[in-house]
């Protein structure tokens, strides 16, 4: 009897080593429902405290001219929002990690974060040249798109589930190429409302 | 079917030897460093048994520098896989007929 306990621990250990080392599992569902709600509110703060409306980009110069000196105060939100959440998924994560006597930084997480980190770089890198020549409004569909690839990209070295919110995130970013007039309701519904969605679905299911 | 003990192989009695073939069999390499995490031992510990397990050429060694450093990765062999994968299966075998 005793030996067919250790067989069993055996198999439990060889099953948990090979889950842990090729995906890393403390990524924190709650942090999703919390950057989700960043989203929200942010967008939120553009559009009704900022008054400002990218889709006048589309509708001629003179409206574009009003709402361009609110623009620095929009990247710095924007950049406030993505500090911010970056800072609360890291914290939650290797607090989820801590409590599963785990090392938050080991070699999976190092590789989730490099396979995120290609997508992002170019994306990031390509919504600043097109900033640089005044397309405001391509932020949106493209952080969406970027943002859909690295995650598409991540499900391989995470929770399967975060395959699903990248396709999500890309279609969405295409929709809001296409209707670039919605594009930061539709950038709301991707960062904010699929984010909540996503985090209470990976709540329930892996964290309790 | 006769299962006995006998088809489970000695060189993985170790808990820690079974943890080093189980990261290596679904990952294409891993550095010293890396299994020392997932693993959580002392660098004699994990070295001695990364010994033992390349002297029964179950994994290979590639020696390499990171700049100035060091580095050294492990890799799982074809004769390392085809005895973790028995060994897994007599493990599984073994609990189904002590039920």
């Amino acid at each position: 009897m005793k030996q067919e306990q250790r067989y069993i621990e055996d198999i439990a250990e060889i099953r948990s080593m090979m889950e842990r080392s090729s995906r890393f599992l403390s990524l924190s569902g709650l942090a999703g429902i919390i950057v989700g709600i960043y989203a929200l509110v942010g967008t939120y703060i553009i559009y009704q405290i900022f008054n400002f409306h990218p889709e006048s980009i589309l509708s001629g110069e003179a409206q574009f001219e009003s709402s361009s000196s609110q623009s620095p105060k929009v990247y710095l939100l924007g950049l406030g929002m993505l500090v911010l959440a970056v800072g609360t998924a890291v914290y939650l994560s290797a607090k989820k990690a801590a409590q599963k006597g785990e090392r938050a930084w080991n070699a999976s997480s190092r590789r989730l974060l490099v396979q995120m980190a290609v997508p992002l770089l170019a994306g990031g890198i390509l919504i600043l040249i097109l900033l640089a020549k005044g397309m405001i409004g391509s932020i949106a569909p493209l952080t969406l798109i970027f943002y859909g690839l690295a995650l598409f990209n991540a499900g391989n070295f995470t929770y399967r589930e975060v395959k699903s919110l990248g396709i999500i995130e890309i279609i969405l970013g295409l929709g809001a190429a296409y209707f670039m007039q919605y594009g930061l309701v539709i950038w709301a519904i991707g960062f904010g409302a699929f984010h909540i969605v996503y985090g209470i679905y990976m709540h329930f299911r892996y964290e309790r | 079917m006769r299962i006995s003990i006998n088809d489970l192989h000695k060189a993985f009695e170790s808990r820690i030897r079974l943890g080093i073939m189980s990261a290596l069999a679904v990952n294409d390499g891993l550095d010293f460093n890396s299994l020392k995490e997932y693993l959580d031992v002392t660098d004699g510990n994990l070295a001695s048994h990364l010994k033992g397990l390349e002297k029964e050429e179950f994994i290979s060694v590639e020696k390499s520098f990171v700049g100035r450093k060091p580095n050294t990765k492990y890799f799982i062999t074809k004769t390392g896989k085809v005895a973790f994968d028995n060994h897994l299966k007599a493990l599984e075998n073994l609990i189904k007929s002590q039920k």
